[in-house]
């Protein structure tokens, strides 16, 4: 714990009374293993960073005294759930906030045991950077290659390694050269350059380079992990990607005020777009031009990939949901066969010939997975062909053939129209993450 | 008018984006949605949200509100004022029917935050509806930490936290079997801070308890409650008149007010980031009967 009896001393640094918030968002996804510590890690990054409040602490302080715990367990600020405190594990992926002067942060905290790639997946799809978390007395496991080979294929961009619990090696800076050594090596062979992945020594118990800077790691010259997380360059929307909307609902008021009012509601997937840009309407391939964007707050003269708008087009033709407005000239192909890798998340396995429901954009379409040709073994990096099934947690790639085609994007060049999901038609039980046209990472 | 595109959207910006994405999806994806609109600040602006989306048609979606019957009449005045102005329909689940023709029974500790689960759940069922959208936002509290943005139900209208599907991307799976529903929380990942910042900017109108007022409270549980009809003060509890405002609104019998003189938005916020207390910490008695409570509402279908 810190030293100071009132951690809020600087909690009115923000000034929110600006109502534009000029700070950054970054999204980020922490996982590890069982007892790697993971959600002290977490419980100490909020509670360094001043964002827990008098009454949560006073629950945590409770509940550890009832433990017998002489300091308070600040795991407990994020295990939310009864059997989670009484377990001293994490089940499932909560979501944290926090910020400081320089930026927001939406954490996904995501348990490493059970479904531990289901989670990871959810935790990590919306990411622009991953905590992964060792033990300093084991080093890279199993679980971190895991770990690190699902982040890389769903094209996380920066990667933290946390080597915890540094006390217990006696700060060693020999043991800590030896496993970020190892780990560099291993997230090079899944395409990380160096300069996207950054090893840090901390200790989450006693907040040695979580917050604050260890005085027992001399030899470490790098960030702490908040430095890290606040300065690491945050890639912007991809404002220069080729212009992407999938249409969501059709406005058609039909009130006095608004007769023959016909917009296209939907987010920006990628790129921008303004009026009088021309565009094509998929899977149908027929040209307009973007007459407005509008908004309830006005027209704008140009939408961005993350805005929710409404798009006029020039010309009456039969659009609705589930299709896909797009830049012409940069179309993405129209096709109902494609290649992809699949993480698959179903309790039981996939089989080729499995008859399933593929939700893409805003479409679901009914599909048939015609092969299966590689399963990834993440420890080695190596691959499996033609494999008789995909199993929970396990990654590799399928053929599919779909009932009506649709406007795919390879998945490494535009992630929101190369993404979908596989759907269980009988229970509507999500199957698996699936990524067009994505190699399994490693295979260069 | 021609609003200048901000280079990079702020975000309040994003999270608006995300939540009218979110809505139109329920839209998109189901046949017989409904907002849960209680008159609080969360499923105002969750209402707020939902105009915005499919403007300018008027929203598709009833409202529905469980009322517990511990009102405040602010907000009820609040309520139908909304309902009016937008011309929406507004259906009513009534814990007080339900205690009068003993269906429920009254808790011995008054609460009636936890008997609004069977109303809500008849309500569901009774209206066929498929997606419930709520204002609930995974800052609130520990459990709802956990909740994803469309959040199954079984037929029971139970949460199963070790079950809940997968969340990919901005691709949200809403296939459910009859008798199952989706709730939907467009708010998760906005902080109370954030709702503050956005009913400012967007100038939303709020019940006016809300902003500090003169009241006549009493002191219970560390809280200054309303007496009324429900909430009796005992011989020995003092009834003061101070400046409070409410910082969430529930049910009357367990929603505390804070001292505040905070009596309009930019001192509302000032107030709120300077906090050292939760907002449910603060001012909900019934969340401080165990560590789990919230966990344990949810499980069998509360919000």
């Amino acid at each position: 714990m810190a030293a100071s009896d009132d951690p809020y001393d600087h909690r009115d640094l923000i000034d929110h009374r600006d109502l534009i918030d000029h700070r950054d968002l970054l999204r980020l996804a922490t996982a590890g293993s069982v007892d790697d510590g993971k959600s002290t890690l977490v419980g100490r990054l909020l509670y360094d960073t001043k964002s827990v409040l008098a009454d949560q602490l006073d629950d945590v302080r409770r509940a550890s005294v009832d433990k017998g715990l002489s300091t308070p367990d600040l795991s407990l600020l994020v295990d939310g759930l009864r059997s989670e405190r009484e377990q001293g594990i994490t089940i499932d992926v909560a979501y944290r906030y926090f910020a400081t002067p320089r930026r927001s942060f939406v954490l996904a905290d995501t348990p490493g045991h059970v479904q531990y790639t289901r989670n990871t997946v959810t935790g990590a799809s919306t990411a622009q950077l991953a905590v992964l978390l060792v033990d300093a007395r084991k080093g890279v496991v199993e679980q971190t290659r895991r770990h690190a080979a699902v982040v890389a294929l769903l094209g996380v961009p920066h990667l933290v390694l946390a080597v915890n619990k540094i006390d217990l090696v006696g700060y060693s800076e020999e043991t800590f050269t030896l496993i970020a050594k190892e780990f560099t090596t291993y997230v090079d062979g899944l395409g990380y350059r160096p300069d996207a992945v950054r090893v840090i020594p901390v200790s989450a118990l006693h907040g040695d380079n979580v917050v604050d800077r260890s005085e027992h790691t001399p030899w470490y010259t790098g960030p702490t992990l908040l430095e890290h997380l606040e300065t690491v360059p945050v890639e912007p929307e991809p404002h220069d990607m080729p212009f992407r909307f999938p249409v969501q609902y059709v406005i058609r008021p039909r009130t006095a005020e608004y007769p023959d009012y016909r917009g296209y509601a939907g987010r920006v997937a990628a790129g921008t777009v303004r009026p009088g840009d021309e565009v094509v309407v998929l899977p149908a391939g027929v040209r307009t031009t973007v007459a407005r964007i509008d908004t309830p707050d006005g027209e704008l003269d140009e939408a961005q990939a993350g805005q929710s708008v409404t798009l006029i087009l020039a010309d009456d033709i039969d659009i609705a949901r589930g299709d896909l407005v797009a830049a012409v000239g940069s179309a993405p192909t129209v096709t109902d066969e494609f290649d992809a890798t699949l993480a698959w998340l179903g309790d039981r396995p996939l089989h080729t010939g499995a008859r399933v429901l593929v939700k893409h954009g805003t479409r679901v379409t009914p599909a048939i997975v015609t092969g299966l040709s590689a399963r990834l073994d993440e420890q080695t990096l190596t691959v499996v062909p033609e494999p008789p099934s995909l199993s929970l947690n396990e990654i590799g790639q399928a053929s599919l053939r779909t009932a009506e085609p649709l406007p795919v994007d390879d998945y490494g060049h535009v992630r929101r129209t190369g993404a979908f999901l596989i759907i269980d038609p009988s229970d509507g039980a999500t199957l698996a993450a699936g990524m067009v046209g994505a190699r399994l990472p490693g295979l260069r | 008018m021609t609003l200048a595109v901000p280079t990079r959207l702020d975000v309040l910006a994003r999270l608006e984006s995300e939540a009218i994405h979110i809505i139109r999806e329920v839209a998109g994806e189901f046949d017989r949605p409904v907002i849960l609109f209680s008159g609080g600040k969360d499923s105002t602006v969750l209402l707020h949200l939902a105009i915005k989306a499919f403007w300018p048609a008027p929203l598709p979606f009833p409202l529905l509100h469980v009322d517990t019957g511990h009102n405040f009449p602010e907000v009820i005045e609040f309520r139908d004022r909304t309902v009016a102005r937008y011309g929406l329909r507004l259906v009513v689940a009534s814990v007080q029917e339900y205690i009068d023709d003993g269906r429920l029974v009254e808790r011995s500790d008054g609460t009636r935050n936890p008997l609004q689960t069977v109303p809500l759940l008849d309500a569901i069922s009774a209206n066929r509806f498929d997606a419930v959208l709520g204002g609930g936002r995974r800052d609130e509290e520990r459990a709802r930490a956990k909740e994803r943005i469309f959040s199954l139900r079984n037929t029971f209208g139970q949460w199963e936290p070790r079950r809940q599907r997968p969340e990919l991307w901005d691709l949200y799976n809403g296939r459910h079997r009859p008798g199952e529903h989706v709730r939907v929380f467009p708010l998760s990942n906005w902080t109370e801070l954030d709702v503050w910042r956005y009913i400012a900017r967007e100038r939303i109108e709020l019940p006016s308890i809300y902003y500090a007022h003169r009241r006549r409270v009493v002191r219970r549980d560390g809280m200054w409650l309303t007496p009324g009809p429900w909430l009796v003060p005992a011989p020995d509890e003092e009834v003061v008149e101070l400046m409070v405002r409410f910082r969430t609104v529930g049910d009357g019998s367990c929603t505390g007010a804070v001292e505040s003189d905070a009596t309009d938005i930019e001192a509302v916020i000032a107030e709120v980031s300077a906090s050292r207390l939760t907002e449910r910490g603060a001012t909900r008695a019934d969340d401080r009967l165990s560590a789990a409570a919230m966990e344990d509402r949810k499980r069998e279908g509360y919000f």
